[in-house]
């Protein structure tokens, strides 16, 4: 159980809930947070934003009756809260791109705070946020509404490329990478899945990943994977 | 201290707990969170001869109160769950089932043969991983087998003449909602040799996307599970437990002690928690305490007692 303790709204749809826990957690991971009782009857990821001393941060899109229950959310309320879980993004050295699109950015604050001198870049369909957040963590800023924020980005400067967002710029990620390799460049891409999940811990196999050696869990093998690892279907 | 202990064709279980197959893996998760020797037993992620990816796709959708599930028995194969779980569930301290599912009569027997000889070789080693099998004949969400076995009782009497005559291992048979008769069923279990049933599996649905006008599910329909099918499951292992004299395993969407109670109270021996392993990913702890409080609160000093009684 946690207490909340801030809850704020960034833009429509999109809020900054800040939750009492000591449970820490590493870049790229998640919790399960639950704020109802019996119904919504699972409880929802949300990746790790940020993490204090005695709290943990989320940025989260409203997308469902789960995520709408927590836009409620007041200072003082409780939610019950498991975690961190999941396998984050790697500690890594030499030159780092981060690229988030939408709500994908929600893990990358952290990833940045933990990578001093990468490159961000941004993307958001409509209305950024959360932008100037980013920006003295960054020795180069991006943001880019309404565009395609992996244009603006040349895998082949980085040793290492971090993205999470939607699942159709994952998979443009990921053949951005490929080209980036045949080209001769030594990049190393890793991808942060979202997928339905029911326990959060790797026992359900509901939010499993097809990939070169098998299922692999998105909760506990990821949600990050190396890129030429996922195959995606569609 | 209440009696909460039950002994099934000679298997202990220390309480009447046991996490359902399908939601509690093979323990090795939950027992991060927890001491799963705790719980009365386990029943593990539903196997099949060889490894299975499972459905593609959207694998789960809340309902009121329940949850559709469209996983496809993705799992490793018997092989890999002897050689990679049994050591670790060699180390439990709880009745251990082996949850055994197929596609055709052939891959039940060979499955059930594996799992007899491994426990064969453990046992000549002083060690036991598998306690029973409980024979899944009633998976709703794979294609062949599953649960055109589970429907007709003289489809499924193929299955568990064959398998009872492959394995000395105690057997459970899991039922599935959908049988054309579930107490002519379970009466077949009982007369070819089963020791236990359990029931219910899940109960076949749907859920329909109107925006994309089809069904969220590639297979078009998903075995619903939790709260919302409590009072069929109860009704079932009711019926069921007046008409035979082997014990019932009863499970559909218990989430608290008197859930517990009831399924008791309507027959069941023993009891199964799944979709609530996902509500609260400490279920099982929490419930061994909330049942042990309640049978004081209510002076219920053992669940003889209040076993069957409806």
């Amino acid at each position: 159980m946690g207490m909340v303790l801030s809850n704020e709204r960034l833009t429509d749809g999109v809020y900054h809930l800040k939750v009492e826990t000591n449970s820490g957690g590493k870049m790229g991971q998640f919790y399960m947070l639950r704020a109802w009782g019996a119904y919504p009857i699972l409880s929802r990821p949300l990746s790790i934003h940020e993490v204090n001393e005695d709290s943990v941060e989320f940025l989260y899109h409203v997308v469902g009756e789960g995520t709408e229950i927590f836009s409620r959310l007041t200072s003082g309320d409780s939610v019950e809260l498991e975690g961190p879980f999941g396998t984050g993004f790697p500690q890594v050295e030499g030159k780092v791109a981060l690229i988030g699109g939408g709500i994908g950015i929600a893990p990358l604050y952290y990833c940045a705070k933990q990578l001093p001198g990468c490159d961000i870049y941004l993307g958001f369909s409509r209305e950024a946020y959360r932008t100037e957040a980013f920006r003295p963590l960054a020795a180069e800023l991006t943001v880019d509404v309404g565009g395609f924020i992996l244009d603006r980005v040349d895998f082949s400067q980085y040793d290492h490329v971090f993205v999470c967002g939607p699942h159709p710029m994952l998979k443009a990620a990921q053949l951005k990478g490929i080209a980036a390799e045949e080209a001769g460049s030594k990049t190393k891409v890793y991808l942060s899945l979202e997928n339905r999940m029911a326990c959060g811990i790797g026992a359900c196999l509901v939010c499993s990943v097809s990939c070169r050696d098998g299922q692999r869990k998105a909760c506990a093998d990821g949600p990050v994977f190396r890129s030429e690892e996922v195959i995606f279907h569609d | 201290m209440t009696k909460m202990s039950t002994t099934i064709a000679g298997v202990h279980f220390k309480n009447p707990i046991i996490m359902a197959s399908g939601t509690f893996g093979f323990g090795r998760e939950y027992g991060k969170l927890y001491d799963v020797s705790l719980l009365g037993g386990i029943s593990g992620k539903g196997l099949t001869l060889h490894p299975k990816a499972g459905n593609p796709g959207t694998r789960v959708y809340e309902t009121a109160s329940g949850m559709l599930n469209s996983v496809g028995l993705e799992n490793p194969g018997v092989a890999a769950f002897l050689e990679k779980e049994c050591p670790y569930w060699e180390t439990l301290d709880t009745a251990r089932l082996v949850n055994l599912g197929g596609g055709t009569l052939e891959d039940y027997v060979l499955g059930a043969e594996m799992i007899q000889r491994d426990a064969d070789l453990r046992s000549s080693l002083g060690k036991t991983a598998v306690d029973m099998i409980e024979l899944n004949i009633s998976c709703p969400n794979v294609k062949e087998g599953g649960i055109a076995f589970g429907i007709k009782t003289s489809e499924a009497q193929k299955v568990v003449q064959a398998v009872r005559r492959a394995t000395k291992l105690p057997l459970a048979v899991k039922l599935s909602p959908g049988a054309e008769n579930i107490v002519e069923m379970a009466q077949m279990c009982e007369e070819e040799g089963a020791d236990a049933v359990s029931l219910i599996n899940t109960i076949s649905g749907m859920k329909i996307d109107v925006r994309r006008r089809s069904s969220v599910f590639n297979n078009l329909y998903a075995g619903l599970s939790g709260p919302a099918i409590k009072p069929v499951a109860l009704r079932m292992v009711h019926q069921v437990a007046q008409n035979i004299s082997i014990p019932v395993i009863g499970m559909g969407g218990i989430t608290s002690a008197t859930d517990i109670i009831e399924f008791i109270m309507a027959g069941a021996s023993v009891i199964q928690v799944g979709t609530y392993n996902f509500m609260n990913l400490r279920a099982g702890s929490q419930l061994v305490e909330e049942l042990e409080q309640f049978m004081v609160q209510e002076n219920i000093q053992s669940l003889d007692e209040i076993r069957g009684i409806i």
